[in-house]
């Protein structure tokens, strides 16, 4: 089966830097085989991101969607990508326009990418802001007049509103206190479940990672020194470093 | 069903929500009045004087009283009608200053906010040398190339303005730029010029908007300057600072041939600089809200 | 001995607004206590209360008794005899928490200076025994960096040798290791623990994580909406919560944590 979304190879360096941020990347993401990216800060997580979401170039090796390089000249083909590959970020709070209505924001993938006027926007955003578990009526409201958790609903109201195939999440949850992490938790399961979306996830947090995931890699100082099957990866992790990551996880007191 | 945490009262931690909008600044109220004042004398001016502007019927320097409100000059004209047409003269120098500052200036600095490597070093240098630039010289230098009229003076402090509008408009949408939002726009396939036109201008309105009536403020004083070094409209438009510069020999015999002008211009300048405030406290908080 | 005591604390926004409403609870000396709670609970509120911290504006009633000093109503000149002295603080960004034109070195010898008045070679040996404490690698470097130049792990262990130069009665810990790495955060949380405990200092340690409040302290209150809604063990709390907001905070800590036994059991 064609990976939707494949790293073959790839490097990048920043401009003015003197090492590779990532290197020898090779990752394939499946339909239906949600990907965890696991390491610190610093392990190249935020590069991969990004290289992932189209929005830099490799130096060497090639980003692959649906079988074809991407190319980010490419407009049909970037349409086809934007629409199939979005994104949920880390920190509600930056990730909404705050001069922008609820419902401007939702709209914004299905606008943007020409499958929708504004009218007829209107009932696909009040069914993404139902399935994340939103009332209609938040459409007319701004962001500030929402929690951090319900803000994050809107993040993944906008990210799913164009039924994308892929769903790329930069620490969706570590920004949330728990209950509501694991409300929102919840709620991508179930998107996963009843969208059929494929989430690749950035994350430092094992237990969310084994709550989504079914692959994970993990990435230390810009390589990944491990990935496989999320419970062959925690379960018996083969590499020194992500046997560290596990133990230092806090546990509850049993 | 609703999960609970969309339940949960939306209450950012800090200021409570209750009351911002309604609440207009006191400082807003009064700037507006004071600036307002001014600008009806100017709108009235267009439709309406007490004496036509070369009428010398008066007779020279007359006080206060008897037909003329004010008095008059030395050439025996209405002091009033001079200085209604004067407070036109100032609301067209402000606005139209201000109109090629942010114009210019906001262009210039969305230009250098994207602006990578050399093309950044040269345009912020641009910038720099433009700001240094005194506005006195660069008005000396248009009057000299086209003439001494209200327009050149305009050209002149609007361009020496949008150097500095420039390089806040730069810092601002510096900053908006690495806002997720931004991202999350690109990703949604939304092209540049629209996330500037959509995302960047509204969220650096405000600040600018400030800055712009302060700016303001500075181009009436500065229009004021240059009339009254004969770097601004001709005679016999009369101009607060050209009336200043001409009451000021008989300013000990005949004092409100100056305090008239002068009184306005401080009450503009004044009342547009209220209202910058103003507009900063009401803005304000709902921008640089975030978590605490 | 009862090194803190807070009695009816209450702290009010100038609107009137109460964030804390009431609070109660004692810290005897060498005594852990955590305090448990989510965004809003005001839990950081309480611990800014008890150093006389409050942002302008908002105002505490009540007792905050700390080493025999009452902190509520007390001028700025005796609070700032009392912080450092009996109760020092390790806030959650340690980036924001250092001064960021000051050289790491020259930060932690201030309050040595200050309040044991060393100076000179004497002042120079207490630095680097404190870098040491901390068990930052290269005290020498890190002694002359900048807080941007080090890492975020690291400028937690400058925050924390700066709080304990002084050799504090109580130490303050909010949310110390939120913005640091899992592997990271483990360090800290040992370092700290034994610090601590060769100091027989008492601790606050403010967080929202269970599991991480678990690892410090042994006793612990549940926050939430500014009021105290549980005290007991860490132990209690997390086997029999009682409350039904503690239940919802346990349930959850332990769905996310049941994912990560059902992959890797421990």
């Amino acid at each position: 089966m064609t990976p939707v979304l494949e790293l073959r190879d790839v490097a990048l360096r920043h401009r003015g830097s003197a090492v590779d941020a990532v290197q020898d990347i090779s990752l394939a993401v499946e339909a239906g085989h949600s990907l965890a990216l696991v390491g610190e800060s610093g392990a190249g997580k935020t590069t991969l991101l990004r290289l992932l979401l189209g929005l830099a170039r490799p130096t060497a090796g090639t980003v692959r969607f649906d079988g074809a390089e991407l190319s980010l000249r490419d407009r049909e083909q970037m349409r086809r990508f934007r629409r199939s590959v979005q994104c949920v970020f880390q920190d509600p709070y930056s990730s909404l326009d705050p001069r922008r209505r609820v419902g401007a924001v939702v709209a914004e993938p299905l606008r943007s990418l020409g499958i929708d006027t504004r009218s007829s926007a209107v009932p696909k955003v009040a069914a993404a802001l139902d399935r994340v578990g939103l009332p209609a009526d938040a459409m007319d409201r701004y962001p500030h007049e929402f929690s951090g958790g319900q803000r994050q609903r809107i993040a993944i109201a906008r990210a799913t509103v164009c039924h994308p195939r892929v769903l790329l999440a930069d620490e969706p949850v570590s920004a949330l206190d728990v209950t509501t992490r694991v409300k929102v938790v919840d709620l991508l399961a179930e998107l996963k479940q009843e969208q059929g979306l494929t989430l690749v996830m950035v994350s430092h947090d094992l237990s969310v990672v084994a709550s989504l995931c079914e692959r994970t890699a993990v990435l230390e100082h810009g390589h990944v020194v491990e990935q496989g099957d999320t419970a062959q990866v925690l379960g018996h992790p083969a590499h020194p470093y992500t046997r560290r990551l596990i133990d230092s996880v806090p546990r509850l007191p049993a | 069903m609703i999960p609970a945490d969309t339940l949960e009262a939306a209450r950012p931690e800090g200021a409570p929500q209750g009351g911002r909008r309604a609440r207009v600044s006191a400082t807003l109220v009064v700037g507006s009045v004071l600036a307002g004042l001014i600008a009806l004398l100017a709108v009235v001016s267009l439709f309406w004087l007490p004496y036509p502007a070369d009428d010398t019927s008066g007779g020279r320097l007359a006080g206060p009283g008897g037909g003329h409100l004010l008095g008059t000059d030395k050439l025996g004209r209405d002091l009033f009608t001079q200085v209604m047409t004067g407070s036109r003269i100032a609301v067209e120098a402000g606005l139209g200053s201000v109109l090629i500052a942010a114009t210019i200036g906001i262009a210039l600095g969305v230009l250098a906010a994207f602006a990578q490597g050399w093309f950044d070093d040269t345009l912020s240098a641009f910038l720099d040398i433009l700001i240094a630039f005194p506005t006195l010289l660069l008005a000396m230098l248009i009057v000299a190339a086209r003439s001494a009229t209200l327009g050149s003076a305009v050209l002149a402090i609007g361009l020496a303005q949008s150097a500095v509008v420039a390089r806040l408009a730069r810092i601002l949408v510096k900053r908006v730029l690495t806002q997720d939002y931004i991202t999350a726009a690109r990703i949604s396939g939304t092209s540049w010029p629209r996330i500037v036109l959509g995302h960047v201008l509204p969220n650096i309105w405000p600040t600018l908007v400030v800055n712009l009536a302060l700016q303001f403020g500075l181009a009436v004083l500065a229009e004021a300057g240059l009339s009254y070094l004969g770097l601004g409209a001709p005679p016999p438009n009369a101009s607060w600072g050209r009336m200043l510069q001409e009451a000021q020999a008989t300013f000990t015999t005949a004092p409100a041939g100056a305090l008239a002008p002068g009184v306005l211009l401080v009450l503009l300048v004044v009342g547009v600089n209220l209202v910058a405030d103003g507009l900063r406290e009401t803005l304000d908080p709902a921008t640089g809200r975030r978590r605490s | 001995m009862t090194f803190l005591d807070v009695r009816g604390l209450t702290v009010r926004t100038a609107e009137g607004r109460v964030l804390v409403d009431d609070l109660s609870f004692s810290v005897a000396g060498g005594e852990r206590l955590g305090l448990i709670g989510e965004s809003g609970s005001g839990k950081s509120l309480t611990t800014l209360a008890v150093l006389g911290l409050l942002p302008s504006g908002m105002t505490a009633t009540g007792s905050v008794e700390l080493a025999g000093t009452q902190i509520v109503g007390a001028t700025e000149r005796a609070l700032t005899s009392v912080r450092g002295r009996d109760a020092a603080v390790v806030f959650q960004e340690p980036l924001t928490a250092l001064d960021p034109l000051m050289r790491v070195g020259r930060q932690i010898a201030e309050p040595l200076a200050r309040r044991r008045g060393l100076r000179g070679a004497a002042l120079r040996d207490a630095v680097g025994d404190m870098l040491a404490q901390v068990r930052l690698p290269e005290p020498e470097r890190v002694s002359r960096a900048f807080p941007h130049e080090i890492s975020g792990g690291q400028r937690q262990r400058v925050a924390l040798a700066m709080a304990l130069a002084c050799d504090p009665g109580l130490l303050i810990a909010d949310e110390p290791t939120t913005a640091l790495d899992v592997s990271v955060q483990a360090e800290m949380l040992d370092l700290l623990d034994s610090l601590v405990r060769e100091r027989g200092m008492a601790v606050i340690f403010v967080s929202h994580d269970l599991a991480v409040v678990a690892r410090v302290t042994d006793r612990a209150l549940v926050m939430k909406d500014g009021r105290a809604v549980e005290t007991g063990t860490v132990h209690d709390l997390v086997r029999s919560p009682r409350a039904e907001y503690t239940k919802s905070l346990v349930a959850g800590a332990r769905r996310l944590e049941a994912a990560l036994d059902l992959r890797s059991p421990r």
